[in-house]
Order: C-alpha cells, then sequence, then structure tokens
C-alpha cells in the first residue's frame, strides 16, 4: 500500500483546511477585503516555518525515503506567465471561493454544486493545453 | 474537548500545512493541488488534442491518493468533528454581503447564493461555478502551480517566481472582490 501514507497526509490535509474554515468562500471574501487576519496568518505561518523546514533539509543535505536528494521543482525565471496566470488564477479563485485543494475537500463536506467549479477547473487546464503554444510565457 | 469542535485557529493551521508540505518532500513529492487536474485531463483522453497532457499519469498516482483523502478529510470533519458551520466574519463583512443581497453571510461554511440548489437552477448560478472553476483551472496551469505550489511550496523555497505568481493572485483577486462582484450580484 504505497499509496497508503498519501491518502493520510490527504486526510490531515482535508481536516485542517475544513476546520480552520480555509474551504470557505466567506473567509476567501473577507481576506480579500483586508477584513480579518485569519486567512494571512494561515498563509504567513506555514510560510515562515515552510522556509525554516527548506532551509533545514538543505543545510543538512536530508534525502527523501528512497535515497534522493529533496529539491522542491524549481520554477523557470520569467515574468508574463506568472503575472498573467496568476491574475487570472486571482479572479476565479475569488469568485468561486475555492482554490484546487479546497474544491476536492468540499465535496467531502457535502456541498456537491463544487462538482461544476471542479468541471470548469478541468476545463481551464485543457483549454490551457490547446492555448499554450499561443500564449507569452 | 469542545475545542476540537470549535473552528480551528490559524496558529493551527498554518504550521499543519508547513508539515505537511516538508513531510510529502520526505516522501520524495512535491506539494501541489492543481497538478491533478492535468493528471484528470491525461486520463480522459487529453494526450490526443495536446503534447502538454502527454504525462504517465500513473506516476501522479499518489497525488490522486491526497485527493481522495482531502474528500474523505472533509467528510470526516463535517460528520464527526463539526458542533456547526458558522463562520464568524468581521461584521463590516457581513455588513457589504448583506448589500450584495447575500441573506445569511457566515451563516453556512459556504453561500448558499453560490452553492446552494437554487443556484443551480439558472443559468446565471451555474455560468458563476462553471467560469469561475475554470479561470482556477486555466490561470494554476498558466502561472505553473495555484496556492499550494505557489504560496507554500514556491515562496518556502524563496522562489521568484512564485512570488510573481502569488501577486497575481492577489491582483486578481482584489479585482474580482472589489470591482466585479459587486457588479455580479
Amino acid at each position: 500500500m504505497k499509496y497508503a501514507k498519501f491518502v493520510i497526509i490527504g486526510i490531515i490535509f482535508g481536516i485542517i483546511m475544513a476546520k480552520a474554515e480555509l474551504i470557505s468562500w466567506f473567509r476567501i471574501y473577507e481576506m480579500f477585503r483586508f477584513e480579518s487576519f485569519h486567512m494571512y496568518g494561515v498563509i504567513g505561518s506555514a510560510v515562515i516555518l515552510g522556509i525554516l523546514f527548506v532551509q533545514i533539509i538543505k543545510r543538512t543535505g536530508a534525502k527523501d525515503i528512497s535515497g534522493q536528494e529533496i529539491s522542491i521543482n524549481p520554477k523557470k525565471m520569467g515574468v508574463t506567465r506568472y503575472l498573467l496566470g496568476g491574475i487570472i488564477f486571482g479572479l476565479g479563485w475569488a469568485l468561486a471561493g475555492a482554490c484546487p485543494g479546497p474544491m476536492f475537500v468540499l465535496v467531502g463536506y457535502g456541498y456537491y454544486s463544487i462538482l461544476i467549479v471542479i468541471l470548469g477547473a478541468i476545463l481551464g487546464t485543457f483549454a490551457y493545453g490547446l492555448l499554450r503554444n499561443k500564449l507569452p510565457h | 474537548m469542545d475545542f476540537i469542535l470549535e473552528p480551528w485557529p490559524w496558529w493551527v493551521a498554518g504550521p499543519v500545512i508547513a508539515l505537511i508540505m516538508a513531510l510529502l518532500l520526505l516522501f520524495g513529492a512535491n506539494f501541489g493541488m492543481s497538478s491533478n487536474l492535468r493528471t484528470v485531463c491525461t486520463m480522459v483522453g487529453g494526450e490526443k488534442f495536446s503534447d502538454f497532457f502527454e504525462l504517465d499519469w500513473k506516476a501522479q498516482g499518489w497525488n490522486l491518493a491526497i485527493v481522495i483523502g482531502a474528500i474523505i478529510g472533509g467528510y470526516i470533519t463535517v460528520t464527526f468533528l463539526s458542533s456547526g458551520e458558522t463562520v464568524d466574519l468581521n461584521p463590516q463583512t457581513v455588513e457589504s454581503l448583506q448589500s450584495l443581497g447575500f441573506e445569511n453571510a457566515g451563516g453556512t461554511m459556504v453561500p448558499l447564493e453560490i452553492f446552494g440548489q437554487n443556484a443551480l437552477t439558472s443559468i446565471k448560478g451555474v455560468l458563476i461555478l462553471l467560469i469561475g472553476g475554470f479561470l482556477v483551472g486555466f490561470g494554476s496551469r498558466y502561472a505553473g502551480g495555484c496556492t499550494s505550489g505557489h504560496a507554500i511550496s514556491g515562496l518556502s523555497d524563496l522562489q521568484v517566481p512564485s512570488l510573481i505568481a502569488v501577486i497575481g493572485f492577489f491582483i486578481g483577486g482584489l479585482v474580482m472582490t472589489h470591482f466585479m462582484l459587486p457588479n455580479i450580484f
């Protein structure tokens, strides 16, 4: 069962996303109006601790369980694709109130209309695949 | 045990998310939820239409396992770990939502005006969900990642492209929230 540990990580992820209300459309709306610290606290503390973890991994040269050196996929430098893609993502994030993680958590939470959002996200991904060579990157 | 049923504060959620990212690195994986959308495109035959979807989706099985876990986690939370769905919003947020016509802002996890059964009976309601998702899917692949891949993993690794993407996320989110949502609702 090589996938079991990933299912367990997913369950922990789902519980934390739901219990901290990170799957709430309202929390996203509130964040973009700067009327609560909650979302900034979550992302900020995750990043600060994440920086610490990554530095520890890099400085100790830690290996993963299969003995490979650990690395986070380095993103090719550029501006256009990250800025334009980011803006398009942000428009959808604030409209649907969910990014790709919470979308799936909301299915389990019982709001099945989110399946339409997931369908839209798959179609959007597919459309990018079709248009990729015509877009500025 | 009441604290388990109450909403959890940011200082629990943030560190756990960082731990999940670190744990995935130790398991030889990278934290990134939107990649699953690409994998699904490959699974339904997307490679016939674009070489972007030519990938070995079985190698992405671990990430699909996380998706299955996330769905189970949502179910466990609503079934066993909640005493109610109320989201304790800033009163100013509630007021602005009321002025847009949201009747029970914060009374449920997500607004029924968007996610309730009634919203699905109008073309406009369905389009809001479909277009919102489309923008998230298109934008995350164009930008090469979403909140988990860029805002958490990328920023933790101090990658400049991820910072640019996160700035983009916020520009888009602010434009939608302040200029577009008031015209949509």
